[in-house]
């Protein structure tokens, strides 16, 4: 009988990461429908000691693989100690993050065990009656929104996208066991050798990463239109992006640029600057949590998706609002 | 009797299709503001089989034919005209004539790397008193033992600018009419005495090359005549025929070309509080150019379609390229007058298209000397 | 060096849009193309074969209408062509593609297999590996440069926030990003050649002996789609007009308070 929810925790560099609390949160959740209970699979090399945190967020057991080839993330030892867990284990559901990392050994896994395994979840439940894990991810860049069962393999295993669930409470008093597992891996599990690790040499501007987008489009009307927007984001302490106009005309660089062919970004705020919103650029930031258009055109799509929109010319607008959101941080302080 | 093409044609179709959207487009508007062709974008239609498309795989061609170089040059044409022309008279007139009439060896030693585009080749006829009306041509070719020593000045020689080739008339005998007395001679750029002038300014196809080339004492080596002394009138007669397939194929490219762009200005533009084209009035008129550019690729077909047979398609060449630049200038001037102020605007193509239609209604045969040639095949007289 | 390129033909989704009135995605008259990062694996193979020698082999699992993807292939430069195509296959998740696919790939026989890190329309990325677990060789997944070097691949394997330089020996299996390579476009007189040449059909028959039908199609995949629908549109936000510039920010400013974002 298959059993409990595995979360497989993702380290970097000895640092868990965000996407593994986040999946900690949602499996808490799951796990209350089901009435079992949360397990975190800890991978790493001197990595012990930091299950704990891992009980503070909710996992009620950790099971700890600690061993020297797993400093460095390489698919193969991280594919033999998953699949080594589960065998012994058997978990009902496994979670994995759905960044490069699980999307690397995930599939493997699910590939030696045989079972379904399903990419980049942005929604989990549990089917009432079934009990089965209901996943749900998007499609076709997210213009299309599928839900995919599991029904005949254990463990139903799914990747799930970074950012997306919410993160849980940390209690410090929470108690957890620690269990130390010997998957019996050795150093010869190695088939690749890491002849660099190269960290992120300059600090690309990831605008996937930004909680506020200021974007501009067409009607920025050239490269020095930019600047304005460049403003309102420092100001507000988010990235500039762009529509692909902006890109296409060389007025900014690719990296910042929203849509189909661009990023999918899903900040907390998206300040659309004369952009009508074509469908590719929607479907890159139409799940961003509040959306302000300023566009001369009311009649344009992106007013229509936005919360707020604002028929005028941001060429007045932007400036005006830099000065505003400043003043009002100045006010806020003196406070 | 089938009007789709095959699985093969329409491959290339979304070759030279793609190939125009993503590598010409962006450089296009520049290139006629600069007039300059962009020899960088040059090298791209050598390394993609551009330059070759319907000759032999034996002399470095593409193996292909007439039908896949029309698709190509309205697809390139939709985009920009200036690349076409300069396909064109590397393809249809410099290549055509070293393919139909030169000797083996000329075909090994002076075809093969036009088609295998390691170099461009052009076109020397048209002088400056002999336009339509080849007997005021004065470029003459005097025996001096092994050679030929060639003087005179030719016009409007396309690709002139960047070619290495030059297919070049002269006459050898004045005591006869010149259609008599001409002889086509293969010439290299580079040999002493031929001088490359400036690039002519124009109205249209501003990217093309196009400049005087003037010939002083060059010295060609009889092994460099193509075909047969004094035969050279029908060569560049039976060239202009396969080049008028080509322009056909060009003016269909930049009909289509405006049409799409005034569509698409359609679609956005509102007015009198309706996108302008919800009037009937503007799909009429739409239905009415897109019908009329449907039967001129048809034509342009049927003439591409019976080269590759080895027919006779002298007439159809004329008729689809006398019809086809009749379109090309009414499209276009159309697509200027819907868009209005803005499609006078030089932000957007449409006004750069009615400049370069026109010309197709006048190289290679005008739509006069079309006419000629229609009438002359229903033997009316 | 026999390198086989796995390819997977998908609708243009830069062309893909929503009917309005049945939300449902409209796919007729889009165009399909080979996926991006599929592509610029067949372009890294074609270097490589430029560099060292060899072949390239280009498989791809689909309906036969993805024949036209394997002649863009060839017209690009591939040396040969396999179409994995029956009724069988029909509705296979990823497990089971990977299970057809590693069958065709010990058929076919291979040194290095590269396919593209994820399809435009799927999304998963999950092909790949899977199909190297099948085969039991080393994957390098996310590769954004690809070097051979003697009987070893030496691979820059790209993650959020560093990258690993890695060496792995042959065979093995390497997925593309995208920016792995530019592709080239198919030469004019090669897609002549192309359609001179012939695509070899891979159906269930041939792979019969390798293949269990209990893990391929619609009934061997461990995963089912149960429903699928487009995102719900969400409420409609407040559009305001003829507001000064000082109005403007100030209804912006409002928004931005509540809803502290500053």
């Amino acid at each position: 009988m298959n059993k409990d929810i595995f979360v497989i925790v993702e380290q970097r560099a000895g640092h868990i990461q965000k996407v593994s609390y986040e999946l900690i949160g949602e499996a808490t959740k799951l796990a209350a429908d089901l009435g079992e209970k949360v397990v975190a699979v800890l991978l790493g090399s001197n990595i012990a000691s930091q299950a704990q945190a891992l009980i503070n967020y909710g996992a009620a057991k950790v099971l700890v693989v600690d061993n020297p080839v797993l400093e460095h993330y390489t698919t193969e030892p991280y594919a033999k100690a998953i699949y080594y867990i589960i065998k012994k284990f058997s978990p009902n559901i496994v979670l994995y993050g759905a960044s490069s990392i699980g999307r690397d050994v995930a599939p493997r896994v699910a590939g030696r065990v045989h079972t379904g395994l399903t990419a980049d979840c942005t929604g989990l439940a549990i089917d009432p009656e079934t009990k089965l894990l209901m996943m749900t991810r998007p499609a076709f860049g997210g213009n299309i929104m599928a839900t995919i069962v599991c029904r005949n393999y254990r463990p139903q295993m799914a990747t799930v996208r970074p950012g997306v669930m919410a993160m849980p409470v940390k209690t410090i008093s929470n108690k957890g066991e620690i269990i130390n597992v010997d998957a019996g891996l050795s150093m010869a599990d190695m088939n690749v050798e890491i002849m660099e690790v190269v960290e992120s040499e300059q600090k690309v501007v990831d605008i996937t990463e930004a909680k506020i987008l200021v974007s501009g489009g067409r009607g920025v009307g050239g490269a020095e239109g930019y600047e304005p927007l460049r403003e309102l984001a420092e100001e507000l302490g988010g990235e500039v992006s762009s529509s692909r106009i902006g890109v296409d005309s060389g007025w900014i660089e690719k990296s910042r640029q929203v849509g189909q062919t661009g990023k999918t970004v899903r900040p907390n705020l998206y300040i659309a600057c004369g952009i009508s919103g074509a469908i590719q650029h929607l479907a890159g930031m139409e799940d961003s949590e509040f959306i302000i258009a300023i566009n001369k055109d009311e009649t344009c799509p992106m007013m229509k998706l936005a919360d707020l929109g604002i028929v005028g010319d941001l060429k007045k607008i932007v400036p005006k609002l830099t000065k505003a959101i400043d003043v009002y941080r100045a006010a806020q302080k003196e406070l | 009797m089938d009007f789709k093409l095959d699985k093969v044609h329409q491959l290339q179709q979304q070759l030279f299709r793609t190939f125009a959207e993503t590598e010409i487009k962006p450089l296009a508007k520049d290139m006629d503001e600069t007039e300059k062709y962009d020899l960088n974008l040059l090298k791209k239609l050598q390394k993609y089989g551009f330059l070759g498309i319907p000759y032999a795989k034996e002399y470095g061609g593409c193996g292909s034919d007439t039908l896949a170089y029309t698709l190509c040059m309205e697809e390139v044409s939709k985009i920009d005209a200036s690349t076409g022309i300069t396909i064109s008279v590397h393809t249809s007139l410099a290549c055509s004539c070293l393919n139909n009439f030169g000797t083996e060896e000329q075909k090994q030693k002076f075809l093969r790397p036009l088609v295998d585009g390691s170099k461009i080749g052009c076109f020397g006829l048209t002088e400056p008193g002999a336009g339509s009306d080849v007997q005021g041509a004065q470029t003459v070719a005097v025996e001096d033992g092994d050679d030929y020593v060639i003087t005179g000045s030719k016009i409007f020689t396309t690709n002139s600018g960047f070619a290495d080739t030059i297919i070049l008339f002269a006459l050898t005998d004045r005591t006869v009419p010149a259609a008599k007395g001409l002889t086509a001679f293969i010439v290299d750029r580079n040999m002493p005495g031929v001088e490359v002038g400036d690039n002519i300014q124009r109205m249209g196809i501003r990217a093309a090359s196009n400049c005087i080339v003037s010939y002083d004492n060059v010295r060609v080596p009889k092994s460099r005549i193509l075909g047969q002394l004094n035969k050279g009138f029908k060569i560049a007669m039976g060239a202009l025929d396969c080049g008028r397939i080509g322009i056909a194929a060009q003016s269909v490219g930049i009909a289509q070309g405006a049409l799409n762009e005034a569509i698409k200005y359609a679609k956005e533009r509102k007015q009198f509080g309706k996108k302008i084209v919800a009037f009937q009035n503007t799909q009429f008129n739409i239905a009415d150019l897109q019908t009329k550019i449907d039967a001129a690729r048809l034509m342009t077909w049927r003439a591409a379609i019976a080269e590759d047979n080895h027919e006779r398609f002298s007439p159809l060449a004329a008729m689809a390229k006398l019809f086809a630049s009749d379109v090309a200038n009414q499209v276009t001037r159309y697509a200027v007058q819907m868009m209005g102020g803005y499609g006078y605007c030089r932000e957007y193509p449409v006004e750069r298209m009615m400049r370069d239609a026109k010309i197709t209604e006048i190289y290679e045969g005008t739509s006069e000397v079309m006419k000629i040639v229609i009438a002359g095949s229903m033997k009316l007289k | 060096m026999k390198i086989v390129v796995c390819i997977k033909q998908v609708p243009d989704t830069a062309e893909v849009k929503l009917d309005p009135k049945t939300n449902t995605l409209i796919r007729d008259g889009v165009p399909s193309i080979i996926n991006h990062d599929d592509k610029a694996g067949l372009e890294t193979a074609l270097r490589i074969r430029e560099e060292k020698g060899g072949t390239v082999t280009v498989v791809c699992m689909g309906p036969p209408q993805a024949d036209v993807a394997l002649r863009e292939a060839l017209a690009m430069g591939a040396d040969e062509a396999y179409l994995l195509s029956a009724r069988e296959f029909g509705g296979s998740d990823t497990y089971a593609t990977a299970t057809i696919i590693a069958a065709a790939l010990k058929k076919i026989g291979f040194d290095l297999v590269i396919t593209g890190r994820q399809a435009i329309d799927g999304d998963t990325a999950q092909v790949g590996p899977q199909i190297a677990e099948q085969l039991g060789v080393p994957q390098v997944t996310y590769a954004e440069s690809v070097k051979v070097d003697g009987d070893s691949v030496i691979v820059k394997r790209q993650f959020e926030d560093r990258a690993h330089v890695l060496r792995v020996k042959l065979p093995c299996l390497i997925t593309a990003l995208t920016e792995l390579a530019e592709p080239r476009y198919m030469n004019v007189g090669g897609i002549v050649d192309a359609y001179a040449k012939q695509v070899k059909i891979i159906d269930f028959e041939s792979l019969r002996n390798s293949l269990n039908p209990d893990w391929i199609g619609i009934k061997g995949s461990p995963t089912n789609v149960v429903q699928s629908f487009t995102k719900q549109a969400k409420a409609a936000g407040t559009v305001m007009k003829d507001l000064t510039a000082d109005q403007a920010v100030a209804a912006i400013m409002d928004k931005l308070i509540a809803r502290h974002l500053i």
